[in-house]
């Protein structure tokens, strides 16, 4: 048995040392005619974001003459993990992707590395010790977005509030994170206390689905906090249905500041949206030509974002992209 | 269909509503509102009845030993083109009878794969489980539709003092039950998925009737994409009826059907998807962490399972019962 481990471990062994000799040459003869080619693993199209997102890498790539291998994961980890194994084997001179859960990413990013491909991360972070694993984390930061959205409770709360959450999908650095911003916020107020909180994986089906259960289990919702906008349109179906006046009877705070969201807020059923800007595109195609240049980049690049209560949607409503 | 074998999931359905009952006093609190009843029953009901429909017509897909499973992606599809459609300027009663008859083409490609060609069910429709969802992607361009049709709405979300969703749903399940319990269309249906051979040398259309179920569960998977889709009034090409080709296998097999074919039990059915979302209603009342729901229901639905199994059962019932032998329980994951 032990032997027949060893005799597996040095065939791996063998073969990273082979990726890495051949990773060398192929990233010389990418440098040699010029343009770069980039293998972006999507998490799927589960959300107006997430195509806004898409939307904005295809067209970026497109403007700087980078040519663009796209993946659609459809929120499967093992589908991106393929489709990252794939360009790693097509010999890409950089591989970007938005991990659709935080862990599990060590092996098939050391396979990157040993193919000498960079990685960058785009929106979401990976939960892993090892950070030479990749070159650099584009995106926003979801504990910031978290604490916004809680400041603006803690402002706007006159007396005591029971607030039920709407998590996106579960071991998702987005529904992580802005979970512990907005728990960090309203710690300082006693009286605001989260009473329920479910995934509602993102989706408005998801929402409207749990909203319905919070509304028959727990009496009295004050506000709810939605992880994106989706979910948050989903509960106003929800309240609605219930005869409540989402906005009103029920305050609804949500991220992502996607369109039909920032409809929903500007005609007064949404009460305040962080923004999550998903344009991140020609951000992304910058440091894709840094780092095949070898240049140096920054660990961390957080997107440009800020917030938006409804007075403010309805002056940007016109103007939104997305 | 023995009513002994029903008793198991009946009590756990009963044990899981009480459990319910402990956690939130008022779960079986019933209300009229605006003319329509209010609660957390009528929620599950609501909810449940797009798997209801694809279990019904995966019940007769599974009896003749076939099984589909593209009836997720039909539902997405069905879905996209009825969206599609309305927020293209058309009207709500065309946009769903485009879905269905898409959804009735899409059943006659799996059925003439099955049927015809000759290819294993679960790989023929495992080509539409596939490509359905491109397809459906394809038609809503990548984006969530989103519309506003009063008529449209009616289907998942609207009321008739009870759901209209639930509504057509029994009614479904009233006519397949008067159809094949009340004509031998039944039979023949048992006896195709017993013996397709024997059958067919018997002088049952063996070919015909697998032809009939592929469409039948294709146009039920296309009615509970409208339901999915005009709950939220939105087609999500992407979400829409995911997974929820395991949860109408599911539903079938814990209502006692056996996937080898052969005999099955429309009631059973019926049992198994109303216990199915009741689990997933339980989650979100009683409070179980997101991190855990998914061990919960596996839990719930092993137990259900075993209860059934055939070494299981009469050990319990303390009396020596005629084993069983074509009876398999299989433990398809729960979502």
């Amino acid at each position: 048995m032990l032997k027949k481990i060893t005799i597996a471990l040095s065939a791996v062994a063998l073969a990273a040392l082979a990726a890495c000799g051949e990773g060398g040459s192929g990233g010389a003869a990418a440098g040699d005619d010029g343009t770069i080619t980039i293998g972006f693993a999507q998490v799927g199209a589960e959300s107006g974001w997430r195509t806004a997102n898409t939307k904005s890498i295809q067209e970026a790539a497109e403007a700087a003459g980078i040519e663009l291998k796209f993946s659609d994961a459809q929120q499967r980890q093992e589908n991106q993990i393929r489709a990252i194994r794939s360009y790693v084997q097509q010999r890409v001179d950089v591989i970007a992707f938005s991990p659709v859960v935080e862990t599990g990413w060590d092996t098939v990013l050391l396979e990157a590395k040993r193919a000498n491909i960079p990685v960058i991360l785009t929106d979401r972070a990976v939960d892993s010790d090892d950070t030479s694993l990749y070159e650099t984390f584009l995106g926003s930061d979801f504990v910031e977005e978290g604490r916004k959205a809680g400041e603006w409770l803690v402002e706007n709360a006159t007396g005591p509030q029971k607030v039920v959450e709407l998590q996106g999908t579960t071991g998702a650095a987005p529904a992580i994170d802005r979970k512990e911003g907005f728990e960090e916020v309203i710690a300082s107020r006693p009286d605001i206390e989260i009473v329920a909180s479910q995934t509602g994986d993102f989706t408005r089906s998801g929402g409207k689905q749990v909203m319905e259960a919070f509304l028959r289990s727990t009496p009295d919702i004050d506000v709810v906090y939605a992880h994106n906008d989706d979910m948050g349109l989903g509960a106003i179906e929800a309240i609605k249905a219930a005869g409540k006046v989402p906005g009103k009877d029920i305050k609804i705070i949500t991220v992502d500041a996607v369109k039909a969201g920032m409809e929903a807020l500007a005609a007064g059923e949404i009460n305040f949206i962080v923004e999550c800007n998903p344009l991140l595109g020609e951000q992304l195609m910058e440091l894709a030509k840094k780092v095949v240049a070898g240049e140096e980049v920054p660990e961390r690049v957080v997107t440009e974002e800020t917030t938006f209560t409804q007075e403010e949607a309805k002056a940007a409503l016109p103007d939104r992209q997305y | 269909m023995s009513n002994r074998r029903l008793l198991w999931p009946a009590l756990a359905l009963v044990a899981l509503l009480l459990l319910n009952l402990v956690f939130t006093p008022s779960f079986f609190a019933l209300r009229l509102q605006d003319g329509h009843l209010f609660g957390s029953l009528v929620d599950i009901l609501r909810n449940g009845a797009p798997t209801l429909l694809i279990a019904l017509g995966m019940t007769l897909v599974i009896a003749t030993r076939g099984i589909d499973l593209s009836v997720g992606a039909v539902a997405a599809i069905a879905g996209a083109v009825a969206c599609t459609h309305i927020a293209d300027g058309g009207g709500p009663v065309t946009a769903m009878a485009l879905a269905l008859v898409l959804c009735a083409v899409l059943g006659l490609w799996n059925g003439f794969l099955v049927s015809v060609v000759g290819i294993q069910p679960i790989i023929a429709t495992l080509v539409l489980m596939t490509a359905g969802r491109g397809i459906a992607m394809l038609l809503t361009e990548g984006q969530i539709v989103t519309i506003d049709d009063d008529v449209y709405r009616q289907v998942g979300a609207g009321f008739l003092v009870l759901p209209i969703a639930i509504l057509i749903s029994l009614a479904v399940l009233g006519g397949v039950a008067l159809a094949t319990r009340r004509t031998a269309l039944g039979m023949l249906v048992e006896s195709v998925g017993v013996n397709p051979e024997a059958s067919r040398l018997a002088g049952v259309r063996a070919r015909t009737i697998i032809w009939t179920v592929y469409v039948f569960v294709a146009l039920c998977a296309g009615v509970a994409g409208l339901m999915i889709s005009s709950n939220v009034s939105a087609a999500d090409a992407n979400n829409a009826g995911l997974w929820i080709e395991l949860d109408a296998i599911l539903a079938v097999v814990i209502g006692g059907t056996s996937l080898a074919g052969g005999r099955y039990s429309l009631t059973g059915t019926l049992l198994g998807a109303v216990i199915i979302q009741t689990l997933t209603t339980t989650v979100y009342t009683i409070g179980v962490p997101p991190e855990v729901t998914l061990v919960f229901k596996a839990v719930v639905v092993i137990i259900v399972c075993l209860l059934q199994a055939p070494r299981v059962a009469p050990a319990l019932r303390r009396a020596p019962a005629p084993p069983k032998a074509e009876q398999e329980v299989e433990e398809v994951a729960v979502r």
